[in-house]
């Protein structure tokens, strides 16, 4: 690259250290990876010190510090994703490009791994080509796809329809029927007021959706009232759209078909806290959504409805669009606050929660894209008017992203109160075995638990809506979630770091059939020692999905276990195979028992 | 004064340093040897394992005699202590787990400058042979506690055996859980 390249995208994020994401996205993006020369440019003009960028650099799985060929290739690897057999078809594709998964070819052309959810379960296999997402993989795409990268084609003259992604929004309900016009809600809320658009949004009983339910209107109320250590009082508005929790997809749709809502969410989340300033943080992912998103900002700044005197008024708010670079972590607040801040998405210490000491440790309130989209609406409708639908509790709609065995998986927008049987039966789920609610970090519910409702106060959820039918191997649906855990573990803490990578290991020696019964003892212990002890809420969630799977579906681990006692962890005698054709020996004491009779 | 209970100990791929460790609880040693008994162990040159409550294991698997020894020790003891790093993780001799053993013998016996002309790979039936892998010791066998340490001090060695005779369930406090 050449250094002009590089000194034009310092100049664009005025060299400081809190836009490093931003900075080393558009370095990676213009040369393919980041060289140690570019880390180094960036640690002077930035003032950052090398470790510092170089922390960040290697932190985050898109960004790399080693080059991964002139086309990456990264399948989604949900268990969504596997169910329509991206296994095979990734197998195909390596083959086809005479290539190892996770290796770079001999002549640095292209390489093919693996990657969490990228959100496109209800049109998978999804892979990332380049960081651009292709859904609807085959075997024809699969070929035509190794013959392009072959022939060295740019990925931006690939196929125009490889690239289209569907919303299929199934039934739509408040939200995504989107009646607003542009600025209608933001006009009411600056004729309310802050304080009084804080009394709407308290008496329509608005409640987080990214699944911990917590009041908005607490939430802004404390950001409100937090003192800034800022000389100008700086208070943000945060919109997280990191929507990593595999199974989960409402968010993308939302900002696909609603990203007027979203925005005017964020501007009048800003008029009610009293910040002046907005973040979009967009996961790495949906990198595809960004050019888009700009574009709606453009429109609401020349329509006046961002910037410096809003709608004609004296309150002044803009949004940034921040893109993440896959870590799930970072839709932990506090992580994301980090990333936000250039950093490693590393979860905070709390308290001091973000209300009181967030981004640069001012006041931050950080919100969910659907309630921020909710709060639009109750601008626009009044507080009473949204308490009217939903459950007492659970007031409003929640969207769900339904994928899996279901004939029309796609986005379900309900009153909150649906039951998972209604679900299911407008999905078109047939002989369900397992829904999987609010992602693997969520609840797995078997079929006595289907009439159960969706709402804070009987089965919260995120969004995600996993359906499983009588076919599936629930013991490979968790070990799929154990592998995602291990690798988006952040490292920060013992517990979660080490322990996600036990289960991993566990569960797959059971796979290769060295389980026991003292395997599962293990795996409870683990369960109660990461949820009692793990620093945030990854680790403490982690091995929710074993632990329900034993509890509900404990005969798909039962057919496994070879043992009722204890199984050694690998093949004893076959560990014996290089010191024995080493050695020529083949006598008794050249070999092991693998079953030890005492 | 109530029976005496049984102790085995024995060094797998381990370095001994864990039984010097525990030979730093001095003139305790005298208070323990009122209370227990060693069957198999380096103090005692005892060659096997008899019937006993507690077995301690310092050092990792590396070999076929390591597997055999493990095992009789499992078998012979009530309670199975992983003792020392290379026990819990495999530890220093791990270290070679990168390394083709293949490649390790053919260098070592084999390839090496410096050999006697006509060396080989020894490869009488006597000798153990060893694993591709080094393991840490609970991958072999069941296994009750762990005593984390390299080598764990004194002092927990102590706390675990005192706590296994009083029969409560042994704990180390947090100044005797170390990693180094």
């Amino acid at each position: 690259m050449s250094s002009a390249t590089l000194e034009s995208i310092l100049d664009r994020h005025a060299r400081q250290g809190v836009r490093l994401m931003q900075i080393l996205r558009e370095t990676q993006e213009a040369l393919g990876w980041l060289p140690p020369e570019a880390l180094g440019e960036i640690a002077r003009a930035t003032g950052l010190t090398r470790a510092a960028v170089e922390s960040t650099a290697n932190f985050y799985s898109f960004f790399h510090t080693r080059p991964l060929g002139h086309y990456r290739v990264l399948w989604s690897d949900n268990i969504t994703d596997r169910m329509l057999g991206n296994q095979a078809l990734m197998q195909a594709l390596c083959k086809a490009l005479w290539l190892q998964p996770g290796r770079v070819s001999e002549d640095g052309l292209v390489s093919v791994d693996t990657t969490s959810c990228t959100g496109m379960c209800d049109q998978g296999p999804a892979v990332l080509v380049n960081y651009r997402t292709v859904t609807n993989m085959n075997l024809d795409r699969v070929q035509a796809m190794a013959a392009l990268i072959r022939a060295r084609v740019p990925v931006a003259e690939w196929p125009e329809e490889w690239f289209q992604i569907a919303d299929n929004i199934r039934r739509a309900g408040l939200l995504l029927d989107c009646p607003l016009a542009p600025g209608a809600a933001l006009a009411a809320g600056l004729a309310r007021g802050g304080a009084g658009l804080l009394d709407e949004i308290r008496t329509a009983g608005l409640r987080g959706r990214g699944g911990a339910g917590f009041s908005t209107a607490q939430k802004w109320q404390s950001c409100r009232d937090a003192r800034s250590p800022a000389a100008d009082g700086a208070r943000y508005v945060v919109c997280n759209a990191d929507e990593g929790e595999p199974g989960t997809f409402k968010d993308r749709v939302l900002l696909t078909r609603c990203p007027d809502l979203v925005f005017e969410g964020m501007t009048l989340a800003g008029l009610a806290v009293g910040a002046r300033r907005g973040f979009l943080y967009l996961r790495g992912e949906y990198r595809y959504l960004l050019d888009a998103l700009e574009a709606v900002l453009a429109r609401r700044r020349a329509a006046g409805l961002l910037g410096a005197s809003i709608a004609g008024s004296n309150f002044a708010f803009d949004i940034e669009i921040h893109l993440g670079a896959g870590a799930y972590v970072c839709g932990e607040e506090s992580a994301l606050i980090e990333s936000l801040e250039g950093k490693p998405g590393k979860p905070r210490i709390r308290p001091p929660f973000p209300v009181t000491s967030g981004y640069l440790n001012c006041p931050t309130t950080v919100n969910n894209v659907e309630t921020l989209a909710s709060a639009c609406l109750i601008a626009a409708h009044g507080g009473a008017w949204f308490a009217r639908s939903g459950t007492k509790v659970s007031t409003g709609s929640k969207i769900l992203s339904v994928s899996g065995d279901c004939a029309h998986p796609g986005i379900y927008e309900y009153p909150f109160g649906v039951s998972v049987q209604q679900v299911l039966e407008d999905c078109g789920a047939q002989r369900t075995l397992a829904v999987q609610v609010s992602g693997p970090s969520g609840v797995l519910l078997a079929p006595d638990e289907f009439e159960r409702r969706i709402a804070f106060e009987d089965v919260p959820s995120a969004g995600a809506f996993m359906v499983f039918d009588e076919t599936r191997d629930m013991f490979e649906v968790a070990r799929n979630f154990a592998h995602f855990f291990a690798h988006e573990s952040c490292g920060f803490c013992t517990p979660c770091r080490v322990g996600t990578a036990i289960n991993a290991r566990f569960m797959d020696k059971i796979a290769a059939g060295h389980g026991s019964r003292d395997d599962l003892e293990q795996i409870f212990r683990m369960h109660r020692l990461m949820q009692a002890t793990s620093h945030c809420g990854l680790g403490q969630t982690a091995a929710n999905p074993i632990f329900d799977t034993l509890r509900k579906f404990r005969p798909s681990y039962d057919r496994r276990i070879e043992s009722l006692h204890f199984e050694p962890a690998f093949d004893l005698d076959a560990a014996l195979s290089r010191a024995r054709r080493m050695t020529g020996r083949d006598d008794p004491a050249a070999h092991l028992t693998n079953e030890h009779q005492p | 004064m109530s029976k005496k209970l049984k102790v085995a100990t024995v060094s797998l791929a381990g370095c001994f340093g864990c039984h010097m460790s525990f030979l730093d609880i001095d003139e305790r040693i005298l208070e323990l040897i009122e209370r227990v008994e060693f069957d198999r162990s380096p103090l005692t040159d005892i060659k096997t394992c008899g019937p006993c409550d507690i077995g301690l294991v310092e050092g990792g698997v590396c070999n076929s005699e390591n597997v055999h020894v493990l095992r009789e020790f499992r078998d012979h003891c009530r309670t199975l202590v992983a003792v020392g790093a290379c026990a819990i993780t495999g530890g220093l001799p791990a270290l070679r787990n990168p390394l083709d053993v293949a490649d390790i013998l053919e260098e070592v016996y084999h390839s090496r400058p410096g050999l006697a002309k006509g060396a080989m790979i020894p490869n009488d039936p006597e000798l153990p042979l060893p694993l591709n892998q080094v393991h840490p010791i609970h991958e072999v066998v069941k296994i009750d506690y762990f005593l984390p340490g390299c080598p764990p001090p004194a002092d927990a060695f102590w706390k675990l055996l005192t706590d296994l005779l009083a029969g409560r369930t042994p704990s180390l406090r947090h100044g005797l859980i170390q990693y180094d």
